[in-house]
């Protein structure tokens, strides 16, 4: 069982988690190229190592976290809140 | 190498079984093949054996990291069929089909296919007409299926759960009678020993490192045991697939890779002759007896990208809630083993047979939960694709650019999340 450490609600398991695939896709703006939006929607790193992706914890607080997590070991690294305001308001009160 | 027979097999029943000869060699790589194949699974086997067979082309070699048949070919749950919806889906399974019915013969090796029917059962009304639906597209492209309602099902397999409170009400099945289930490893040893036969060396125990090029053109390949050149380089690693390809520039694909496991219980007497699956909001699932007794069965993937060659826990207990739903008898069977293989789940969920960016490297990838049935047609068609230097009529639906054309083959309707295919 992977154990993630959400922000907000502490160390849980993965099952409580919905996985939402790599994070280091940007969405481009909707008049950017073909070839932008080809990139965005189908074309994936696909790491074998270190990978950073989206992590909803559903039956949590809900919130849409972003996890550093190694796809071969499966050792999760850093966790953060993906929303960047949410982030920002919980690294201020730190 | 000797040819495979019941009087060979009487001669040497005679002679304590000393004459028998290794089934492949194990030859020491040459500095230059014509074709190059990374990958020793079933896919590579095959196409290796179809390059030689269909096209004369026997300077060949395999280069395989581990031992044959080591990833998803000895990894999944050897359920054969081509009952799809897309015909361009079923027209390719339904080739390898029919490759399978013949395979033994032609491999002079028994890959003991036994065609013993798939039921895939549906549980609500709308489950039904997409059933129905599935049928009529597989009757078009010229394939026998049936539609069976509940009372056929009952006779079929009296001992599904059919109670009044059953989680999942079977109210029927469509029936492929010519689906069935080979046994993985004879797969991949009988296209080794065969294409062994027609004179491909079948390198194990050498890893690819580096894929050479010259001027945006595959030339070769780097190895643990040395530099191989080739006129061709074929790629067919299943889960490895990004890794592979980032070697040759090719940095991001429309892959995933995903695990997915399998599961087998301990011998049991003859209970299920035939394979059968089902799949309904929230679950998935399909089983059959393997010859030896053992239940095996698989569900769903662990949902997250992985290349770790081992399964998680929350999946093991999904997988079980779904054979206690559909057959309670199994509750008390224990479990022998269970393990997982590495998807290279594929944005549209079907696979991926093309020519790339790189001249003279090809690559077949994106086989999702469907690599193991497509093994002969995959070698087929990757071979052909290779010593033509173009896809085929039927190949060419699976080219690599599909996704930027717009021409996906979305079988589930799923759009492009590879963990949902």
């Amino acid at each position: 069982m992977i154990r993630i450490t959400c922000p907000f609600c502490g160390t849980r398991d993965h099952s409580e988690f919905s996985y939402g695939g790599d994070a280091t896709v940007d969405y481009p703006p909707l008049d950017a190229s073909m070839d932008e939006w080809n990139a965005a929607i189908y074309r994936r790193s696909n790491p074998r190592g270190p990978h950073k992706e989206y992590w909803h914890h559903v039956n949590g607080c809900r919130a849409w976290l972003i996890v550093e997590r190694n796809t071969l070991t499966h050792e999760v690294g850093a966790v953060t809140f993906a929303h960047p305001g949410l982030r920002k308001t919980v690294e201020n009160s730190a | 190498m000797s040819h495979y027979s019941v009087w060979s097999v009487l001669r040497e029943g005679l002679r304590g079984q000393t004459g028998w000869d290794r089934a492949w060699r194990d030859p020491a790589p040459k500095s230059e093949y014509d074709v190059v194949i990374i990958g020793g699974g079933g896919h590579g086997l095959a196409t290796a054996y179809y390059l030689a067979k269909n096209h004369g082309i026997t300077n060949v070699a395999v280069v395989e990291k581990g031992w044959l048949g080591g990833g998803n070919t000895g990894r999944n749950t050897t359920i054969v069929r081509s009952n799809y919806v897309q015909p361009v889906s079923t027209q390719f399974y339904e080739h390898s089909v029919k490759l399978w019915e013949n395979l033994s013969h032609d491999l002079n090796y028994n890959v003991m296919f036994s065609q013993r029917g798939q039921l895939g059962l549906f549980h609500t009304p709308a489950a039904r007409d997409a059933q129905a639906k599935r049928v009529n597209t597989m009757l078009a492209c010229g394939i026998e299926a049936e539609l069976l309602n509940r009372e056929q099902v009952m006779k079929m397999v009296p001992h599904l759960d059919y109670s009044e409170n059953a989680r999942f009400p079977i109210l029927g099945a469509i029936l492929q009678r010519r689906a069935g289930t080979a046994r993985h490893d004879a797969v991949a040893w009988g296209f080794a020993r065969a294409a062994d036969k027609l004179g491909v060396d079948i390198l194990q125990q050498t890893e690819v490192t580096g894929i050479l090029r010259e001027g945006g053109r595959a030339v070769g390949v780097e190895t643990s045991r040395g530099t191989i050149r080739a006129k061709k380089v074929g790629v067919a690693v299943a889960g490895s697939t990004g890794h592979v390809m980032a070697m040759a520039g090719l940095e991001r694909l429309p892959i995933e890779s995903h695990k997915l496991q399998a599961f087998v219980s301990e011998p049991l007497k003859p209970l299920l002759d035939c394979v059968v699956s089902y799949g309904a909001p929230g679950s998935h699932f399909y089983i059959s007896q393997s010859d030896k007794g053992g239940m095996v069965f698989g569900g769903d993937l662990d949902f997250y990208n992985s290349y770790a060659q081992r399964g998680n826990l929350p999946i093991v207990q999904d997988v079980a809630e779904c054979a206690m739903a559909i057959m309670p008898c199994l509750g008390r069977v224990k479990l022998l083993r269970h393990w997982a293989g590495i998807m290279d789940m594929s944005m549209d969920g079907t696979h991926i047979m093309s020519k790339t960016p790189v001249d003279n490297l090809y690559m077949n990838a994106g086989w999702c939960y469907g690599g193991f049935k497509a093994t002969p047609a995959s070698g087929w068609h990757f071979a052909d694709l290779i010593a033509n230097d173009r896809p085929d009529d039927l190949t060419a639906a699976f080219s690599l650019d599909r996704f930027e054309r717009g021409y996906t083959i979305d079988e589930k309707g799923m759009g492009p999340t590879p963990k949902l295919h």
